[in-house]
């Protein structure tokens, strides 16, 4: 005979719990954590890099790197300018999970970070789905994918705090509707913070710095 | 997609249950799955005939509850349903939206045999 066992659990519930226990890490030392996402090639790495270049030299920061193969062609870009990084392999799969981020956040030196990059691995599917404990989460879309991405990819949109347009400069030679855009994007997620930026020239990054900078400081009391 | 991750997850979630309640095989795993979460029913039930083989839970069946995208329109309070794309509120045009369904994905029972079942069924 059958027996029914009530369960009600969300599958990805273990994944939480351990993003739960980061997050607490991460507050223990006053580290204020962003998770970056977006699709390959949106500018991420160099996103990073600008911003590393333009922040105030007072703030101490560290990056982890996902990427699904082994390789740690982004983690020497950041090494190269002087702060920690530590790269993180996922081994094919699409997205960092709270586990993989927890082991990388030991590896660094807590005690020695304001604030923590985390650039999940290029996708706009997967990453939506796996919190990491992180505190802020962004996406950057760039002006060459098109204006029609809020609407093939609805959840990444979602539950995000800051958005960056990158790539700017590109946009006498693209066809971007800003509006239609910007239209999809208010339906998934009214009012959200929008930073339009060129990380290649610099441009628009003080806004973004500012904001950045203000969170940063605001979370250390 | 990142079904394989989300498949082990249940299994683990599943096989865990299992134990808990001295269950000798899991026979069905009702889940629930948003039309948001991402995820593709063929996709989870291909990772599951793999991973599954040699556990406690590799004769389950699988049903999945789809449950559409429902968006609450926060100027005229009217409640759609998302086709396939995403669009402003039928009623109104407002872009002013919520989205109130679509999201979940759990488990929400299984169904076990139990190893005194076994033994009533030899017996009898």
């Amino acid at each position: 005979m059958k027996q029914r066992v009530e369960i009600v659990r969300r599958i990805l519930d273990s994944n939480e719990q351990l993003a739960e226990l980061n997050r607490k890490k991460l507050d223990e030392h006053q580290v204020f954590a962003i998770n970056i996402m977006a699709s390959p090639g949106a500018g991420k790495t160099t996103f990073i890099l600008q911003t590393i270049a333009k922040l105030p030299k007072d703030l101490r920061l560290g990056v982890i790197e996902g990427d699904t193969a082994p390789v740690t062609i982004d983690s020497d870009k950041i090494t190269a300018v002087g702060m920690p990084a530590v790269q993180i392999n996922t081994g094919g799969d699409c997205h960092l999970d709270a586990n993989m981020v927890g082991l990388a956040i030991d590896e660094l030196d807590l005690d020695e970070i304001d604030l923590l990059l985390i650039e999940n691995v290029g996708n706009l599917i997967c990453p939506a789905g796996f919190a990491l404990g992180n505190h802020a989460n962004i996406v950057i879309s760039s002006i060459p994918e098109g204006d029609d991405k809020p609407y093939k990819y609805p959840n990444i949109y979602r539950n995000i705090d800051v958005l960056i347009i990158n790539k700017i400069d590109l946009s006498p030679y693209i066809d971007f509707r800003m509006d239609y855009f910007r239209e999809g994007v208010e339906m998934l997620n009214p009012g959200l913070k929008t930073f339009a930026v060129s990380s290649k020239t610099g441009e628009g990054f003080e806004p973004w710095i500012e904001w950045l900078d203000e969170k940063v400081r605001t979370s250390q009391g | 997609m990142h079904e394989l991750a989300v498949t082990e997850s249940l299994l683990a979630i599943v096989v865990q249950s299992a134990i808990d309640n001295n269950a000798q095989k899991v026979t069905d795993i009702a889940l629930t799955i948003g039309a948001l979460s991402s995820i593709v029913d063929d996709s989870v039930q291909f990772y599951w005939n793999h991973i599954s083989k040699g556990s406690v839970a590799e004769e389950a069946t699988l049903h999945f509850n789809r449950i559409p995208a429902t968006l609450l329109c926060l100027d005229c309070s009217t409640e759609f349903t998302l086709e396939d794309e995403l669009t402003p509120c039928p009623n109104c045009d407002s872009i002013n939206l919520n989205i109130i369904a679509g999201d979940e994905f759990q488990v929400d029972y299984i169904e076990i045999q139990k190893e005194k079942d076994k033994n009533n069924e030899t017996t009898s």
